[in-house]
């Protein structure tokens, strides 16, 4: 029972530690402008993890019998033919959410968050170490979406609805806040970048407080350590007096 | 279509940070000094203007009459990394004094997004040569102009009080999200 809690605590704590888009500041582009709705973010989210978890694995396969000189090409070619693949499979089996996200599928190829894992972890680690960073690397990418798409989704529009995205049928529909309350705002850019703001300063001052309460805590042992050397030293020296 | 409605549009509309939130990496990375901001603007404007011309007639040219549409995403960006890396080189024989101020920009430029965005949108939109030309450098010109334009701001941020988890980039975002109110006004302009 503690374990998992203990497990459960560590995946969050990756989440957020780790976070690709409020830590590092990795695949902005997206994050800020596909967000609009939940449904938008989980598609995004899916297809990246398929592209960043494949060109993990295949990465780490190639990367042993790759010329260190022509590298970033074939890592490109690698990520850029799997790009192609999940647009044509989304294409295909999900139209409408294809045609929303429009470009930004394509652009899953600059992606900063892809080539970086390729980059530093997937040419170093062995192919399970490696499905496993991409799985983790792309979970915290849409957490991150499903996070900013609910925000902007609720607070612009009032609404709470995901639809399944082969057939559009809305699966649920919830109205949060009455229509005249909502702050459309949120469903534009300037919108994106605020929710973005508030977001990343809310990550910072986790890591912050964690911080402090780290220094606070190795000070409180080294405070800890010196009273107990302060008080040796004092039980050392009373025998001296009382002798003396 | 009217070629300075199309300026006009992909230069303050449509704006590639603002509105598209397309090439936010080198927005957030080189927008903290106004000579970097500028040197890493002009290398934009040179790089997406030779990539979308090169594309355009690799698409026209070599893709269409093969048939090999669907195999522009592995071209474009295989064009462009070649495209980027051959200007280095050039620049780096050539013009020492010029490598030495864009130099360091020049890698960064492969991974942004704002390049292929171009590329693959001039062939969405069907745009002839000159339509293409108009519009990646209206496109660079409006990431450059936003750039500088923030850059010049977050100089003046950098001096001032704010609070601790906000230093940084949360901070930036907020005038991002001001400067997109600001550029958001531009809507009615065509």
């Amino acid at each position: 029972m503690s374990t998992a809690s203990e497990k459960k605590q560590g995946f969050w704590r990756e989440m957020i530690y780790n976070n690709p888009v409020f830590g590092l500041y990795l695949g902005i582009c997206s994050t800020l402008a596909i967000t609009t709705t939940l449904n938008n973010a989980i598609g995004m989210g899916i297809a990246v993890i398929v592209v960043l978890t494949v060109s993990n694995i295949v990465i780490s396969l190639l990367a042993p019998i790759t010329p260190d000189e022509i590298h970033i090409p074939v890592y490109i070619v690698v990520i850029a033919t799997l790009v192609t693949v999940v647009g044509m499979l989304m294409q295909a089996y999900t139209p409408t959410l294809y045609s929303t996200l429009g470009t930004f599928i394509d652009l899953i190829v600059v992606n900063c968050i892809i080539l970086g894992r390729a980059e530093a972890y997937a040419s170093s680690h062995n192919v399970a170490e490696s499905a496993r960073d991409g799985l983790m690397m792309g979970l915290s990418y849409t957490f991150s979406l499903i996070a900013m798409s609910l925000i902007r989704q609720i607070l612009g529009t009032g609404l709470l609805e995901f639809s399944n995205p082969m057939s559009n049928q809305v699966i649920f529909s919830l109205r949060l806040i009455p229509e005249a309350f909502v702050i459309p705002v949120f469903t534009t850019q300037t919108g994106a970048f605020l929710t973005f703001a508030v977001l990343a300063a809310a990550v910072a001052a986790i890591k912050n407080n964690d911080e402090k309460k780290e220094a606070a805590a190795l000070k409180a042992k080294a405070d800890a350590e010196k009273a107990a050397k302060a008080a040796a030293a004092k039980a050392a020296a009373k025998p001296v007096k009382e002798a003396a | 279509m009217n070629l300075f409605t199309l300026f006009l549009s992909a230069l303050l509309i449509n704006n590639v940070i603002l509105s598209k939130f397309i090439g936010m990496c080198p927005f957030l990375g080189v927008s903290t000094k106004l000579s970097s901001a500028i040197g890493m603007g002009v290398a934009v404007i040179f790089v997406i203007f030779g990539a979308s011309v090169l594309s355009w007639a690799l698409y026209y040219y070599a893709l269409v009459p093969l048939e090999l549409q669907y195999m522009k995403l592995i071209c474009f960006i295989l064009l462009i990394a070649a495209f980027v890396q051959f200007v280095e080189m050039f620049i780096k024989k050539n013009s020492p004094s010029l490598y030495k101020s864009l130099g360091i920009y020049l890698p960064l430029i492969t991974t942004n997004c704002a390049v292929l965005y171009v590329a693959l949108d001039n062939v969405t939109q069907k745009y002839n040569l000159i339509e293409t030309m108009v519009n990646s450098i209206a496109v660079s010109a409006g990431f450059m102009l936003v750039l500088v334009i923030f850059a010049t701001i977050r100089e003046r941020l950098a001096a001032s009080d704010v609070p601790e988890a906000w230093k940084g980039n949360p901070i930036a975002f907020v005038v991002a999200a001001i400067m997109a109110i600001a550029f958001s006004a531009f809507a009615g302009l065509v």
